[in-house]
């Protein structure tokens, strides 16, 4: 059964808009289609100048994050039938500069991420092997928080982010402690002082909304929390001897 | 940024946390006036459990007692994203916080009521 639905949607070209304004439009839908498909819809049929990210249209690539009526949310993860009757609100992520329309400008998260060297720092592998092996319950240390990749909802959903911007945030320190708690990973000691500074893991106060939003159950906050812990640690070690030799 | 807590439920529950400590900070305050007061001897202590049930400290504490409660469930809610990685799923580890600290305090209840039983003149 086909209905139509109203969906609004943020629209902003620097070039030539003073500043942003919602357009609305009547996009007829099935049940079946995603807030995604909803804006393909009016990019084909509507209006051929609004711009919006996507590709995989199946919640593994990252790129579809936007505002649906305030929650940070993967467009092609929100079905339309959701919201009708009422109206469907698509903006860019929040605290993000904007690009055009709905994409967002990730250059400093991209940054922040290159800061925390989310590879693997090669270990050298024990005497006689040629590789680091790993049982499972290693590999479980790290698994969870090495499904993250990149949609940005948490910094979308952050308080903390979006009132001090030089905070590392959510997604960055997540995957900063993926790859510490990696047994194969020997790269803890350039990290840490990415997570001791005051914008490190310091910088978050717990809201907690990061985890709720994560459409990958990652749970940056824990990621993020368990690192205040680290961080304490780090701290009385280089107390108590500060000419300890930094290992991994 | 502006009233951003205004913008979302979740936001509003997390202001609501944050408060709530001034309210921990004030039966923290009542409580060490009590024990100084009880240093004091017999006459200020009295004085100060008669001042305990005037409509002004009743209303204090009814507001309080849940604000405390509530304080209390979101620190067992939040303690399975600050203790360090463990195999129990969350919320074993908040269902068990909040248990035992139900436990304590009825524990605590039992003991002072039974306390004051046997102090009885
Ligand atoms: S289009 Fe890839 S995650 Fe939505």
């Amino acid at each position: 059964m086909t209905r139509t639905i109203r969906i609004e949607c943020l629209r902003y070209h620097p070039e030539t808009d003073a500043e942003p304004r919602l357009q609305a439009y009547e996009v007829p839908f099935t049940d079946d289609m995603s807030v995604l498909q909803g804006l393909q819809y009016i990019k084909d049929h509507l209006d051929g100048s609004l711009t919006f990210r996507w590709s995989c249209r199946m919640a593994i690539c990252g790129s579809c994050g936007q505002m649906v009526n305030g929650v940070p949310r993967l467009g092609c993860e929100t079905f339309l039938r959701e919201f009708w009757p009422g109206t469907v609100r698509v903006e860019p992520l929040e605290h993000f500069p904007i690009v055009r329309d709905l994409a967002i400008d990730q250059s400093d998260f991209l940054a922040k991420l290159e800061s925390v060297k989310p590879y693997l720092v090669q270990k050298a592998p024990p005497a006689g092997e040629n590789t680091n092996l790993q049982a499972p319950e290693e590999m479980q240390a790290y698994y969870r928080y090495s499904k993250c990749i990149n949609y940005l909802l948490c910094y979308a959903a952050c308080p903390q982010y979006g009132l001090n911007p030089a905070f590392t945030g959510p997604a960055a320190l997540t995957l900063l402690h993926r790859y510490n708690a990696d047994s194969r990973d020997a790269g803890r000691a350039q990290r840490m002082p990415v997570v001791n500074q005051e914008d490190g893991v310091w910088g978050c106060t717990l809201v907690g909304y990061c985890s709720e939003v994560c459409p990958k159950d990652v749970d940056p906050a824990r990621a993020v929390n368990q690192n205040k812990v680290n961080s304490t640690l780090d701290y009385f070690k280089h107390f108590l001897f500060p000419r300890a030799k930094e290992k991994s | 940024m502006a009233g951003w807590w205004k913008r979302h439920p979740y936001y509003l529950w997390y202001m609501l946390r944050e408060a709530s400590c001034v309210f921990i900070t004030a039966y923290a305050l009542i409580l060490l006036w009590g024990l100084r007061r009880l240093a004091q001897g017999e006459g200020p202590f009295e004085d100060w459990l008669e001042s305990l049930g005037t409509p002004g400290s009743l209303a204090f504490h009814a507001l309080a007692l849940p604000v405390v409660l509530y304080h209390a469930w979101t620190w067992f809610k939040v303690m399975p994203k600050t203790l360090p990685d463990t195999r129990l799923p969350a919320a074993a580890i908040v269902a068990g916080g909040v248990a035992a600290s139900a436990a304590c305090s009825a524990a605590l209840l039992v003991a002072v009521w039974w306390f004051g039983l046997w102090s009885v003149p």
